[in-house]
């Protein structure tokens, strides 16, 4: 029987196609990204069906972690300059142009203001280890009270989220909603995650 | 790799003997490489869904002269205790004591069909909610009538009304698990109230007939 010759085809494959695509994709993505902003704290947030999207712009962030600690953070670096000039001159610290600039680049922080001139000295990668107390925020002394109504002096139209743990317990929930009542503040958004199919 | 180029150019016997023609084919493995590596980087930083929220409107602080009078027999009071647990009662009409109060939980099963139940028995078209969803979803109606029409049945004035108490051993799971329930169930007037002592004590009590109804079963 003779030999069936199986003609040799060639291996070369046409890329460009696959290069298009692969670019397409990296173009959308590379637009569609927000990178993570780096948090001080893990939070699981608790699930929900709720379908309001968290709006992209104004919020004022509140995140509360698992062992009740209070962070803070606001959106809009100009913002936050204004703030951290507010706070200075409320509590009497004085905060450099260069300590100002840090401040804005930062994300949540949780700390009395007395500390927080020795973080944003730190380097971003030390900061991750330094011991947040949370920002306090009881009846004795209320400096989240003050972070909010500054903000909101700052710029009227922030919407404040709440994020929290969902073991945080209630007295702090209680505590915070309190905080933002006497301030005025009395629509806020619980930040949920999407709840898996029932 | 995927290229391999049978023999380049300048193979024509007798033909001019001009330079080698080089291929002008460019092989692309590497930049498709590249790009799937990018590709893969931006996909797993990014963050493609948006956080959700739930909102939650509190009254304005001190102002009682703006409390508003509600009929009892239009509430139920929902207590969160924690464990994942939550009791409610209703109160009597007449004398305005609490009634027996009910344990169960946040399952599909526990509290929902309570909830849907009470108020359907004072909302009686509340599920045309249900139809101005499916109406909208078929563009038979515009979104804002659809808005405007639950917006109209949820603050009916003979709706239920649920207080929420949570007491210190309630998570704020629990919380946003309720408020979920609100908005499943259609619920338009809710309130988050600070807890008093006659229910902490009830909340005790009850929690103690438990554990003495459990030791019986034992």
């Amino acid at each position: 029987m003779a030999k069936v010759k199986v003609p040799r085809k060639s291996t070369s494959v046409d890329m460009t196609a696959m290069t298009d695509v692969a670019f397409l994709l990296l173009t959308f993505f590379m637009l569609a990204t927000q990178f993570k902003p780096d948090e001080p704290v893990q939070v699981i947030t608790p699930a929900s069906v709720a379908e309001i999207p968290l709006p992209d712009v104004d919020v004022m962030l509140i995140t509360i972690s698992n062992d009740n600690k209070v962070f803070f953070d606001l959106q809009g670096e100009h913002y936050k300059k204004t703030l951290l000039e507010r706070m200075g001159v409320k509590y009497s610290i004085v905060f450099t142009e260069d300590e100002k600039t840090k401040f804005s680049q930062m994300s949540s922080f949780g700390l009395p203001i007395a500390q927080l001139k020795q973080y944003i000295n730190l380097s971003p990668d030390k900061r991750g280890s330094f011991p947040s107390a949370g920002i306090p925020c009881d009846s004795l002394q209320n400096e989240l009270g003050d972070w909010v109504w500054q903000s909101r002096l700052t710029n009227n139209s922030f919407r404040v989220a709440i994020k929290g743990d969902r073991d945080v317990s209630y007295p702090t929930i209680k505590q915070v909603i309190n905080t933002l009542q006497d301030k005025d503040v009395n629509r806020f958004n619980f930040i949920t995650s999407m709840e898996s199919a029932q | 790799m995927a290229e391999i180029e049978g023999g380049g150019g300048g193979k024509k016997k007798g033909g001019k003997p001009h330079g080698k023609k080089l291929s002008t084919r460019v092989d692309f493995t590497p930049m498709v490489d590249l790009g799937f590596l990018l590709i893969t980087f931006f996909m797993l930083t990014t963050s493609l869904n948006k956080p959700k929220t739930m909102e939650l409107n509190m009254p304005v602080k001190e102002k009682p002269d703006d409390i508003t009078a509600v009929k009892v027999s239009q509430t139920v009071t929902v207590l969160l205790t924690g464990n994942n647990q939550v009791m409610y009662y209703f109160s009597d009409p007449v004398t305005l004591d609490p009634m027996t109060p009910q344990i169960t939980d946040f399952s599909a099963g526990g509290i929902r069909p309570m909830l849907l139940r009470e108020n359907k028995k004072r909302v009686p078209n509340i599920d045309s909610i249900q139809v101005y969803k499916d109406l909208y979803k078929v563009s038979r109606m515009t979104e804002i009538d659809m808005k405007a029409n639950i917006a109209r049945l949820k603050a009916d004035v003979e709706g239920l009304i649920v207080i929420i108490k949570a007491d210190e051993n309630a998570k704020f799971s629990n919380i946003v698990d309720i408020l979920d329930e609100m908005l499943i169930c259609n619920i338009g007037r809710y309130a988050i109230v600070d807890i008093s002592d006659p229910e902490i004590e009830l909340i005790k009590s009850s929690a103690a007939s438990l554990k003495t109804a459990g030791t019986v079963n034992n």
